[in-house]
């Protein structure tokens, strides 16, 4: 028998979902369109900040939603009353939203009438770190019903994301939550992390939340000049 | 919960090499799974065990190195693996370190049986 041989490897495990999603985000820089990857446990207020962001949006406004689900297109429909395009994905039992799901839902739409696309992945905080979807940038959700430790517990996500928001905050009369804490875990992980606190229910804090998006926007077209 | 579809994609990859390689079986697969990654190395051995079964992997040995998240001192140069969350630099206090590695997801190396 031959001795073993080492071979040096040194490849990403997930090398073919950053493939893909090196081509997404080429083809969203070229066209110039702002794609944001919403990520949080399930129930954590999703569907409702894209729902109240979709409203305050004109209609002439050029966004589009991705949303994924195990199961179900309840949240597509939710979202598809705003008048913007919106696609269901459904993993059917993946914990997580992939490249390719991303690419085959985008296959037929034309993306030169996008200017603003929004992936609310599937509610899970650990696996949807790891796929990149060729996002401009992932966005956190920590609802004030969940643990100011949630930072701490999953930090992963709040490393890779660039904007954390805390949502339900009309909540926080009526639970042991400390927004300052659950601020200060965050900022424990990842240093410049930007923060929001928002009530989609009530609208508190959603200019803020409006105005990042806008300035993402901003960022993203003189970049591109 | 997506440690299943991690351990297929290695199993993939250590397939495509050893074919490349026209290897008879991998005798060891090693791995750098950062703490930022998201995974959970136990339950990627566990997945990988179960999926191993009638591939040129069937008796691989799967080998983690996992891998701290390390952070470098702009002012001093110091570079250390950060504990219980402490991202100022041990040597001189700096408080605004820079992040260097802690994300890992890599297969670094086989060991080939070769035909």
């Amino acid at each position: 028998m031959n001795p073993p041989v080492m071979e040096k490897v040194a490849q990403k495990i997930l090398s073919e979902n950053d493939r893909i999603a090196a081509a997404l985000r080429a083809s969203f820089l070229q066209r110039n369109i702002l794609c944001v990857n919403l990520i949080s446990s399930p129930g954590s207020g999703k569907t409702l900040l894209l729902e109240k962001t979709l409203e305050a949006f004109p209609k002439t406004e050029r966004v589009a939603v991705l949303t994924g689900d195990i199961q179900t297109d309840n949240d597509a429909r939710r979202l598809a009353r705003y008048g913007f395009p919106v696609r269901q994905i459904t993993t059917a039992g993946a914990c997580h939203l992939d490249a390719r799901m991303i690419e085959k839902a985008l296959a037929d739409w034309d993306l030169s009438t996008i200017e603003t696309l929004f992936i609310e992945n599937v509610g899970n905080l650990v696996c949807p770190t790891a796929y990149d979807l060729g996002e401009e940038a992932k966005i956190v959700l920590l609802s004030v019903t969940e643990g100011e430790d949630k930072p701490l517990k999953y930090p992963g996500i709040f490393f890779k994301s660039d904007l954390a928001v805390f949502t339900k905050i009309d909540l926080l009369p009526f639970v042991p939550f400390h927004l300052d804490e659950a601020h200060e875990n965050a900022r424990r992980i990842h240093p410049s992390i930007e923060m929001i606190d928002l009530s989609a229910h009530t609208g508190q804090g959603m200019d803020a939340w409006m105005q990042w998006l806008a300035a993402r926007k901003a960022k993203r077209n003189s970049a591109c000049a | 919960m997506h440690e299943m579809g991690i351990a297929q994609s290695v199993i993939d990859m250590a397939t495509r090499e050893a074919q490349l390689k026209n290897a008879r079986a991998v005798l060891r697969v090693s791995l750098s799974i950062g703490e930022l990654s998201g995974v959970d190395t136990e339950s990627l051995v566990f997945c990988f065990d179960c999926l191993k079964q009638d591939t040129l992997l069937a008796s691989a040995a799967l080998e983690i190195a996992y891998k701290r998240r390390r952070h470098r001192c702009p002012s001093c140069a110091h570079e250390f693996d950060i504990l219980n969350l402490e991202l100022a630099c041990p040597q001189c206090q700096n408080e605004a370190t820079q992040f260097l590695s802690g994300d890992e997801l890599e297969l670094s190396q086989l060991e080939l049986e070769l035909a």
